[in-house]
């Protein structure tokens, strides 16, 4: 190392850095837009259950309703979104972050 | 051996267990790391098997079971809410947090902004919703013993609610969050071996045909199809427009709630790194997700197998509905011996499940009082590590105290809004402050102050105006009214106002450090000088 710069300066200057750009890219564009589309369809379950019981209590197949189903599919799409974030994360964050984490912990050091 | 011996003897076996762990613990907590976090050593599914221990509350295992058993579908929506909150904390909060801080919630915002009045308001927020949230399960644990081992006295119930602070307290104090996390570990195992068990019995009955399980359901509810749809219980055609309001009011709560409240939080400093936060709430998620499913085939096996009629005669809320399921299906399996053991096996898991929950509580109450008001509000941070864990142990002590004699002076009193309430002001006061400061450069002291008082006073008043606590026949105080707001849930106002008060605050104050923002946002993201996990 030939400087020995501030911790705070280090992080600005890794902050501008544009992989670090990149990373914070790549999570915002896929957590932001994610989280309002969850949000979306569980508060649009919640107003049909308020608001559209009748389409709620058709009833599908045997005894199983709309209202069942949809509960159902509140089920799958977190578990899918989950596992989805995990899978993005692993491969689009993880490898910049750890990179970056190890440059600055030379600087820092 | 009747019921009541078998459930204590089971339950006695899981007090021995967990006694066990907390001596092997408190042997291994030496610094503040290993009391507020456990070393931070536990790995990722341990952490995850232990948020499912901290959030299956038998607010949700007996609560839900009952509703559903007693008003249908609606039981439904409660879990939904529940289990899509965890995705909140998995995009936005879980590993940021794990990079961010240390063993509070407080860390993360008196990072970049000026430390005594954010701190404090943190505590502040902190001890109110968990003792809110404590509060109502003590009262729930003096009622269970009522239901399950036939206590009916009230110096019976105020018996085992000291007995089960008692238990809390030894936990919190001697293991710290080593401890509470393996107390919680052993009860989520429990807890879904108990739940899974009855669900493939109940299943089986009907053939593994869910149809014909709710086709029964409805037919003994008395309500036919109806009771397989939502409108049993909340928003109900009776109640109007207010009700339907009050269902989404409490929905928000209820997504927006978890990823702010503070025992859940500090649960994601127990691991090594910020990965493996991420692995503990996917666990956590396929966990609570899985337990949840069970649930409403628990509640709907107990209106169809036990009848509502009965349930409700037992317990108004049907908080026996799961328990007498355990008895019916035993019995038509195993016969009598059969439904004997299985009774005394659920009433043992649900005793073990309300004392993990409340050691969770009471933990995360007293770190926060120990680390962001005692050594950084009081003595401005000048206090060694062994002052910190003593005062954070005595306080442990004191709150497990005011929680018994509060929960034994509420005896009897309806307080199962306050579960509801303690996610309204998490949502409203602690889920603004935290995203706020993660994600806005512009983001300071002044706003995070307002957002956190702005959301927990206003959820705080609304509640208290509403038909909660006065103006209604189940009301907290029956014979007054001094209702004005019509919701029970403050939600839907309350959680918009305290992102406002964020933003006017901070627009408000003059005061912004781009360079603590800088060091935040890469720190949150890469990791870099992340607290690492203690040797032992």
């Amino acid at each position: 190392m030939t400087t020995q710069e501030h911790d705070a300066s280090v992080y600005e200057q890794v902050q501008a850095s544009s992989e670090f750009q990149d990373l914070k890219r790549r999570f915002r564009r896929w957590t932001f837009p994610m989280t309002v589309a969850f949000l979306t369809w569980y508060l649009l379950y919640v107003v049909l259950s308020g608001f559209a019981r009748d389409f709620m209590g058709i009833k599908l197949f045997g005894n199983v309703n709309v209202a069942l189903v949809f509960g159902l599919l509140q089920f799958v799409s977190t578990f899918s979104i989950a596992w989805a974030y995990a899978r993005h994360a692993e491969k689009k964050l993880d490898p910049i972050a750890d990179k970056l984490r190890h440059e600055v912990e030379e600087k820092t050091r | 051996m009747s019921s009541e011996a078998l459930a204590t003897t089971l339950f006695l076996a899981f007090v021995a267990l967990t006694l066990g762990i907390t001596f092997w613990a408190s042997r291994q907590t030496k610094t503040a790391a290993d009391y507020y976090a456990g070393g931070r050593s536990f790995s990722g599914a341990q952490n995850g098997l232990a948020i499912g221990g901290d959030y299956m509350s038998a607010a949700s295992f007996l609560g839900i079971a009952g509703i559903i058993a007693l008003s249908g579908y609606d039981g439904f929506l409660y879990s939904i809410g529940f289990l899509v909150a965890w995705l909140v904390a998995l995009l936005l909060v879980a590993e940021l947090m794990r990079n961010s801080g240390k063993f509070t919630m407080a860390d993360v915002l008196a990072f970049r902004m000026s430390p005594r009045p954010v701190r404090t308001a943190a505590g502040v927020s902190t001890i109110t919703v968990s003792i809110f949230y404590l509060l109502a399960q003590m009262v729930g644990a003096g009622a269970l013993v009522g239901l399950l081992l036939g206590v009916t006295s009230a110096s019976g119930k105020a018996l085992t609610i000291v007995g089960v602070g008692a238990l809390m307290i030894v936990y919190v104090v001697f293991g710290g969050m080593k401890g509470t996390t393996w107390v919680q570990i052993v009860k989520a195992v429990l807890l879904m071996g108990g739940a899974a068990l009855i669900t493939v019995l109940v299943l089986g009955h009907f053939g593994f045909n869910l149809s014909s399980l709710l086709g029964e359901a409805a037919a003994q509810s008395g309500k036919g199809d109806a009771f397989l749809n939502a409108g049993g219980k909340y928003g109900t055609e009776a109640q109007g427009l207010a009700g339907k309001i009050d269902l989404i009011s409490l929905g928000l709560a209820l997504v927006l709630g978890t990823a702010g409240l503070p025992h859940i939080l500090i649960r994601f400093y127990t691991v090594p790194t910020a990965k493996d936060a991420r692995k503990s709430v996917l666990w956590g998620i396929g966990i609570i997700g899985v337990f949840y499913l069970l649930t409403l085939v628990l509640g709907f096996g107990a209106a169809a197998l036990v009848g509502s009629k009965a349930i409700a005669a037992a317990d108004k809320a049907g908080n026996t509905a799961a328990p007498l399921l355990a008895e019916a299906i035993g019995k038509t399996f195993f016969g009598d011996v059969g439904g004997t053991i299985l009774l005394a096996l659920i009433g043992a898991v649900a005793f073990a499940t309300i004392l993990a929950v409340v050691a969770g509580l009471t933990l995360a109450s007293s770190s926060s009082f120990a680390h962001d008001l005692y050594a950084h509000v009081f003595k401005r941070g000048n206090v060694s590590e062994r002052e910190e864990v003593l005062v954070a142990r005595i306080s442990a002590f004191v709150i497990g105290a005011v929680s018994i004699g509060l929960g034994i002076l509420a005896q009897g009193q309806n307080v199962a809004f306050l579960v509801a309430l303690a996610f309204a002001v998490a949502a409203s006061g602690n889920l603004p402050a935290i995203l706020y400061s993660l994600f806005w450069k512009r983001f300071n002291t002044a706003g995070a102050v307002s957002a956190i008082y702005g959301g927990l006073v206003s959820a705080l008043i609304l509640v208290i105006f509403s038909p909660v606590v006065s103006g209604s026949p189940t009301a907290l105080f029956k014979d007054a009214d001094f209702a004005w707001f019509p919701l029970s849930n403050p939600g839907i106002i309350s959680i918009p106002l305290g992102f406002l008060c964020g933003w006017l605050g901070t627009v408000l104050s003059k005061e912004h450090n781009e360079s603590k923002y800088a060091e935040i946002e890469v720190r949150s993201l890469t990791g870099v000088g992340a607290e690492k996990a203690t040797k032992h």
